[in-house]
């Protein structure tokens, strides 16, 4: 017979099988009541007849079983375990919560990592081919991440053999005018093929064009899907628009995709053409632009690399003036995109997988606590017939349904932790990286949450079911086992809890490392006193203020009107602020001295008179800049120390001129030294800088800094209406105090997080872990009570008790602390990239986490000690 | 728990096709025909014979259907049907091929 047609008849008795059932009983009856006559008709009475024939009949309830194994499918015993596997999780709920309440915790902090490790390094970016795409940095003495010049990436364009197409990009801030006022919206300046390049087509509209960049043409810009949305209520008619930016009528003729991002440009609203000014791209030697490049099929990135480095060196050799010891970088894109961010993501990841393997091997043994008390019910089960594959198949049954639960409720929990751990991201931060704002469930995770909710149910069920096989099933009917055959089990369940303490103190190790790490930057000497200053960027723009006076006047009255706050001590301004990404340098020579053969480069800012002392900065020789030293006196600038220590060694750079030409024009006399400011990240390491008056060099940016007698923040309203009340077409942005703007830099914002995430695990750990020392030792004090009995009634005292059971809790707290203690060593190397100022072996560290540990450890065995110690020996000895 | 057979294994199945191959019966009718025809010899346990009967339904061996008795109870006949002619004629050639093989090796000589 066909076995298709075998089962669907199966399928057919399974749909009638209550009517089967039934049937089937009628016909045992009719089958005994025809053995009773028999039986009659051979003389027994009635009653022997009936007993008799239920006799001869076997097994009724034995019969219906192997009648339903031949009739039924396999999943009605599945249902059957499930049902069973459900009763029992009920009958004990305090099990049942607590299993599900600890996998829950494990699980959903794996798939809420694992989330943002899928949106930023599993999924794809939003580009074509995005491995075949590199970024392109010009690199200097001083770092190799800058900015090309116009002139160079057109002879770059040109000469290259290797890229099919190389493009130019930079983030702008534009000046954006609206009804209610000029604003800064953020921006990028590209070049027309840029989209192109990154195979990115916009969803309504066109691209931008090479004819774009006529200067008969308007300037076009392109929309981000975001922007649209928010800026433009998402208008059908939203092409052909015109907007002012910068003060340029700029028509919009496209919008890209929802799903795209760039992240080094990001947070950008407008795309716009980037249009020659008659400025900065006739000067080589003036670099604003990043390049990207496509590189041609077949060519490996090693290749392109040698080949621009060629090219740049040729141009280094042709232009000594503007290029000498300029040379090409190149990184893959989705490296200079993600490289940052990538060690922290795995580190969290690990630090979520070592949770979840403690909160694994908690309920591991939990279960297998549970399996000693239900000796006697698989016995039973045994002996009424059960084969081992049916017992074993019922814990693998309770198993998958105690992992499906938690892993259902780890989803849900994931999703909202996620969201969470984004909140602990500033927002200005998350702006640059987009991608980690697309970290939402999607077949990846769903995947990665049921493949670890599996794999956690099968080492639950495994290990009651190996349990099982490896005994003999009559043996638990007996009269209970002296301890014997628990201690197999007691020293297994011991292992996994020192295997348990040494992941917490890995996960604490880590934690406290970060939170060391995170308090040095946060108190690195930034060479200013950060509390009690309020920031603002105002930009000036439109023809009141192209012209030099007009930019000193602005700043003047700037100044006199912010004074007058109540709460200001001073006021000064700076084009730059300080701990920014550092950038912002310019060449220089050293007049009297022949060019180096290194080319100098430092960075530059221009100044108010009072800037250092509002930053209170201190002076290490010379003096700061005088009120009114402006455009009619001798030009002068301040240099900060790395700047003297680097291009002056061994001599005093006070009284020596230093020029932005070759040939020395224009000189500035060096009239002071001030200990260096940060101006880059709190971990950039120092960079020579020099800062020149803002009344010889002034400019329409400015960054005001008000040092305040009142907490900075509630000054800030008043400061930017104050600004608007000079002039309501200057356009004022970024209020923010300088204190904020250290804590959610990016070097410490990221250190922040990873340090609390760390935590947060770290002290789950801790929890789980000790609730599982507690565990084993209480199971230990049940299992020894006789024992414990015996003794006490030889003679031992209590105290003698309690140091058993302490040794025995002290024996594996230690070794699960040195193993840790081994294992972070070896795990010293994740971790020490990301430290700063902190050694990944800390040896304070190290000894604080093996302290707590201890203390909590001998804690939670305390109990349980006492417990033991409080037996008495007369029922320790008739009990069980 | 081991069942104790009581027959060859898998002629249990062949037993019962060829008590129906004479007549359709019910489950208790086989049993006892089965006793008599071997002369007491084959003692069926109803523990055998009722999840052999399922396991020839579900092969469609035979059909059984609900009837009434002489003395009016209600009783669930088993027929032979076609394919289970088929398949006792199968079994019974293996069978003596079995029966063959195993003689000639007990022969002496």
């Amino acid at each position: 017979m066909s076995w298709l047609a075998r089962t669907i008849r199966k399928f057919a008795f399974f749909a009638g099988r209550d009517r089967r059932n039934r049937e089937l009983e009628e016909e045992m009856a009719f089958h005994r009541g025809l053995s009773e006559q028999e039986m009659m008709a051979e003389g027994l009475s009635a009653d022997d007849a009936r007993y008799a024939a239920a006799r001869q009949f076997g097994n009724d309830a034995r019969l219906r079983d192997e009648s339903a194994g031949i009739t039924g499918l396999w999943c009605e015993t599945v249902l059957h375990d499930l049902r069973f596997a459900v009763r029992q999780l009920r009958r004990n709920p305090g099990f049942a919560v607590t299993t599900i309440l600890v996998l829950t915790l494990g699980i959903g902090a794996a798939v809420a990592i694992f989330s943002f490790v899928d949106a930023a390094l599993i999924r794809p970016l939003p580009y074509q081919n995005p491995s075949r795409l590199a970024i392109l940095y010009e690199s200097i003495p001083l770092g190799p991440r800058f900015h090309l010049s116009y002139l160079d990436y057109l002879d770059w364009k040109a000469q290259n053999t290797v890229f099919s197409s190389l493009d130019v990009y930079a983030p702008f801030g534009f000046i954006l005018e609206t009804p209610a006022g000029s604003q800064q919206a953020d921006g990028a300046s590209v070049s027309a093929g840029f989209f192109r390049t990154l195979g990115v087509t916009p969803v309504l509209g066109r691209d931008l064009q090479p004819s774009d960049q006529q200067q008969n043409q308007p300037r076009t810009a392109l929309l981000s899907y975001a922007a649209w949305q928010r800026r433009f209520g998402g208008r059908r008619d939203i092409l052909g628009q015109s907007v002012t930016l910068d003060g340029n009528p700029t028509t919009i003729v496209g919008v890209l995709p929802r799903d795209f991002h760039f992240a080094p440009a990001e947070p950008a609203d407008f795309w716009a053409i980037e249009r020659s000014s008659g400025g900065c791209e006739k000067n080589r030697g003036c670099h604003d632009l990043f390049g990207v490049a496509r590189l041609k099929p077949g060519v490996t990135f090693a290749a392109a690399f040698a080949d621009i480095r060629r090219i740049a060196d040729n141009l280094a050799r042709e232009y000594p003036d503007s290029n000498r010891d300029q040379k090409a970088f190149m990184l893959p894109l989705t490296e200079a995109i993600l490289g940052d961010i990538r060690p922290i993501l795995l580190l969290v990841l690990t630090g979520a997988a070592l949770l979840l393997v403690i909160a694994a091997v908690n309920v591991a043994s939990l279960l297998l606590v549970r399996t000693e008390r239900r000796r006697r019910e698989m016995a039973v089960r045994g002996a009424l017939g059960a084969s081992r594959i049916r017992l074993i198949r019922q814990f693998v049954t309770e198993g998958l349904l105690l992992a499906l639960a938690s892993g259902l409720l780890g989803v849900a929990l994931a999703s909202g932790a996620a969201d969470l751990l984004l909140h602990l991201v500033p927002k200005d931060m998350l702006a640059t990286m987009p991608y980690l704002e697309q970290a939402r469930p999607d077949a990846a995770v769903f995947a990665f949450a049921a493949a670890v909710s599996l794999a956690a149910g099968l080492f639950f069920s495994l290990l009651p079911a190996l349990r099982i096989s490896l005994s003999e099933l009559r043996e638990g009917l007996a009269e209970a086992t002296r301890g014997s055959s628990g201690t197999v089990w007691r020293r297994f369940g011991s292992n996994l809890v020192i295997l348990e303490l040494a992941m917490a103190v890995v996960l604490l190790v880590g934690a406290g490392l970060l939170s060391k790490s995170l308090y040095r930057l946060l108190h690195t000497d930034i060479g200013m006193v950060p509390d009690h200053l309020a920031l603002l960027q105002v930009a000036a723009t439109g023809h009141s203020y192209d012209t030099a006076p007009q930019q000193v006047a602005l700043e003047r009255k700037l100044e006199a009107r912010l004074s007058m706050l109540p709460g200001v001590r001073s006021v000064a301004f700076t084009t730059t602020l300080p701990l920014g990404d550092g950038d912002g340098t310019t060449g220089f020579t050293i007049v009297g001295m022949p060019p180096d053969k290194v080319h100098r480069e430092v960075a530059f800012r221009r100044v108010s008179a009072n800037y250092f002392s509002t930053l209170q900065a201190r002076l290490v020789s010379g003096r700061w800049f005088a009120e009114d030293e402006g455009a009619t006196r001798q030009r002068v600038v301040i240099i900060n120390q790395q700047m003297a220590t680097q291009y002056f060694p061994g001599q005093n750079p006070l009284g020596r001129q230093i020029s932005f030409d070759a040939d020395g024009k224009n000189a500035m006399q060096i009239v002071g030294i001030v200990n260096d400011v940060q101006e880059g990240q709190l971990d950039a390491a120092p960079r020579g800088a020099m800062y020149l008056p803002f009344l010889q060099n002034p400019g329409n940016f400015l960054a005001v800094v008000l040092r305040t007698t009142q907490p900075a923040d509630a000054l800030l309203p008043a400061a930017s209406a104050a600004v608007h009340q000079v002039d309501p077409g200057l356009a004022v942005d970024r209020p923010i105090t300088m204190t904020e703007r250290l804590h959610d830099s990016p070097s410490a914002s990221l250190h922040r997080c990873s340090a609390w995430i760390l935590g947060a695990f770290a002290t789950l750990a801790l929890v789980l872990s000790v609730v599982g020392l507690y565990g084993v030792i209480a199971y230990s004090v049940s299992q020894r009570t006789r024992e414990i009995g015996v003794r006490m009634a030889l003679g031992a005292q209590r105290s003698s008790v309690y140091r058993m059971i302490l040794r025995e809790a002290g024996i594996l707290t230690l070794l699960g602390i040195l193993l840790g203690l081994m294992g972070s060593l070896a795990a010293a190397g994740l971790i020490g990239k990301l430290l700063f100022d902190v050694h990944a072996w800390d040896a304070s560290t190290l000894v604080t986490v093996g302290i707590l540990l201890a203390v909590a450890a001998m804690l939670a065995s305390f109990l349980p000690a006492r417990r033991a110690a409080s037996v008495n020996p007369t029922e320790a000895l008739h009990a069980e | 728990m081991a069942k104790r057979p009581d027959l060859l294994p898998g002629t249990l199945d062949m037993l019962i096709l060829k008590t129906l191959s004479r007549g359709s019966m019910h489950g208790y009718g086989i049993a006892l025909s089965i006793k008599r025809q071997s002369d007491d010899v084959l003692t069926v346990e109803e523990g055998s014979l009722y999840p052999a009967l399922q396991r020839l339904l579900l092969q469609g061996w035979v059909k059984g259907e609900w009837k009434m008795t002489e003395t009016n109870r209600r009783a669930r006949y088993y027929t032979l049907t076609a394919a289970g002619r088929r398949q006792l004629g199968l079994e019974l050639t293996q069978f003596e091929q079995m029966i063959a093989a195993i003689g000639r090796v007990l022969q002496d000589a």
